[in-house]
């Protein structure tokens, strides 16, 4: 790994960093995957998938709760709130 | 009655409470008299609640009612993790500050139901990333038996909290050893229970297919009696597993397996003495010892690694300074998210965010982490096929007592190999408990982890206490 891959994925995820933290970023990263890359060679094939073991869970697809009732709570914890709703930047120009 | 801290079992108290041998607020008083004295020196809690003497009035008037139910009057801290409405919540990050709870996790609703008192939020490394708490955003955890030290993570604050005596019982959550290791640092005992057993509705995610909340005791029963009280079926966790899946009449416990080959590494030589000793203690007991051999568990590390990097990668995207917590301005949108996310995630966050999203990318995605989806598949088997063999198996909960404050923060890597024992159960989603097992020749806690199969807890708890009864003498 290099430098430019660091900030390549702090950009993919969403994070800005201090340009000193790169390279213990980078000491970090290296060890670490090297440790993990020892799977890299084993042989293993994902299993195919046995009944009743996962499974998905569904609800009904209708209201849970009546709507409105958990709105001032939530919008409470929004930094930036405007008329019931949370404020948001322009996304298009 | 005269209340002794350090000896109170919930059982004990439960008994002086409904004979009036005590009052819920003489309960509550003692605790919350300990833990304001210790607190300063410990950190154990980020923040002990202002009302924790109205909620026992609250308790008592419960109890005066004969309506008591086993927990009611009982001080908690509950891991900064943990949902209580109305109350903050930062799991120890500056992400989440000024964040205010809008509703109870399941396991606090339950808990309110049986009256407890809740003492205060819990320290923890941050989002539950390491073993230390050197992660909090809010300054370590000390371990009570020797300050120099850290109490283990990432549910270091309620191990020590109820350590130092500053409440009766704890809640954590545990993705790769979280309570069991604390509690083997600080020398009580840490229940992960089986995934799906409590309701993680509530709990602030970090690695979805592995995090389970568990209970922090004095004593086997202890937490036992906290895991009867939280677990069960929920309809808001879709992980939640049916009751009706328990076993009924669950056979006593007889042989209890040794994975010796896998125990041999970075093992310190009086954690493997102590080993030695409680698997004598076992046989003493009357248990068969016998070797058990799981071929893939040694690539364990690698595989809870890449797999939780992934998950917390994607479960902490929704930190993105719009909907709650902290947010820094940056200009347009984009800049926002990178601006917010940069200062408000600690830099333990922010690798295994990175990691995460590393091992998701495409051309690694194969060679990470559908690699190591297989090789959990495989550990898995594993497990399976020694508990057709064994009731149980045991490890030494942690290869090290608890470490110096400082001494492996700045070589994640190493902090990572710490949880060689720990992160296997949370691959196999099967049960496990720390047990304390003596005191090292500086006077450190050590732990013995068992280990039991799906919704084995009935065998953890039969082992847990015939075990502690001896190895406390």
């Amino acid at each position: 790994m290099k430098r430019e891959d660091i900030e390549k994925l702090a950009s993919l995820s969403r994070l800005e960093l201090k340009d000193e933290e790169k390279d213990g970023f980078l000491k970090d990263f290296d060890s670490i995957l090297g440790y993990v890359s020892e799977i890299d060679g084993v042989v293993a094939e994902l299993p195919e998938k046995e009944a009743g073991k996962l499974r998905n869970v569904m609800r009904a697809d209708g209201p849970e709760h009546e709507s409105g009732v958990f709105s001032d709570d939530l919008l409470k914890n929004a930094p930036t709130v405007q008329d019931g709703f949370i404020k948001v930047k322009q996304v298009f120009e | 009655m005269k209340i002794d801290l350090n000896t109170l079992t919930l059982k004990k108290a439960h008994g002086a409470l409904v004979n009036k041998e005590i009052t819920a607020r003489e309960l509550a008083e003692a605790v919350l008299k300990r833990a304001e004295e210790k607190n300063g020196e410990i950190n154990a809690y980020l923040e002990i609640y202002d009302d924790v003497l109205a909620q026992a009035d609250l308790a008592q008037k419960m109890i005066d009612g004969g309506k008591a139910a086993e927990l009611t009057g009982i001080p908690f801290a509950i891991k900064d993790n943990i949902l209580i409405k109305g109350r903050k919540a930062t799991a120890a990050s500056e992400i989440l500050l000024g964040y205010v709870a809008p509703y109870d996790a399941t396991v606090i609703k339950k808990l309110k139901e049986a009256g407890v008192v809740f003492v205060g939020r819990a320290n923890m490394d941050e989002f539950a990333m390491g073993g230390s708490t050197e992660n909090s955003a809010y300054g370590v955890t000390k371990n009570p038996h020797d300050i120099t030290r850290v109490s283990g993570g990432s549910s270091g604050g309620s191990a020590a909290a109820l350590a130092m005596g500053g409440a009766l019982a704890a809640l954590g959550s545990d993705t790769g050893g979280s309570v069991r290791q604390p509690a083997s640092f600080c020398g009580v005992v840490g229940l992960k229970p089986t995934y799906g057993s409590v309701s993680r509705y509530g709990l602030i995610a970090m690695g979805s297919s592995l995090d389970q909340i568990g209970s922090f005791g004095k004593t086997v029963e202890d937490a036992e009696i906290i895991f009867r009280a939280i677990s069960g079926y929920d309809k808001m966790d879709s992980t939640s597993l049916s009751e009706a899946m328990i076993p009924k009449n669950q056979k006593e416990p007889k042989v209890i397996g040794v994975p010796r080959d896998f125990l041999s590494d970075g093992l310190d030589e009086e954690v493997k003495d102590n080993f030695e000793a409680s698997l004598e203690v076992l046989r003493d007991l009357g248990y068969v010892i016998r070797d058990v051999f799981l071929p893939n568990i040694k690539y364990s590390l690698s595989v809870y690694y890449i797999i939780m990097f992934a998950e917390a990668s994607t479960n902490l995207a929704r930190f993105d300074g719009i909907r709650y917590g902290f947010s820094e301005e940056g200009g347009d949108t984009i800049t926002s998210y990178m601006k917010t996310r940069g200062e408000g995630f600690g830099k333990e966050a922010r690798r295994r965010i990175m990691l995460g999203t590393y091992v998701l990318s495409s051309g690694y995605y194969d060679a990470y982490y559908n690699k190591a989806g297989a090789l959990r598949s495989l550990i898995i088997k594993d497990f399976e096929n020694a508990f057709r063999e064994v009731d149980a198996i045991v490890t030494p909960t942690s290869p090290v007592p608890a470490f110096k404050i400082g001494e492996r923060s700045g070589d994640p890597l190493a902090m990572y190999l710490a949880d060689i024992f720990t992160v296997p159960v949370n691959l196999a989603g099967v049960p496990a408990m720390s047990v304390p097992s003596g005191k090292n020749k500086d006077g450190l806690p050590l732990g013995l982890q068992i280990i039991a199969p799906l919704l084995g807890e009935e065998t953890l708890f039969s082992i847990g206490k015939s075990f502690e009864t001896v190895s406390k003498n």
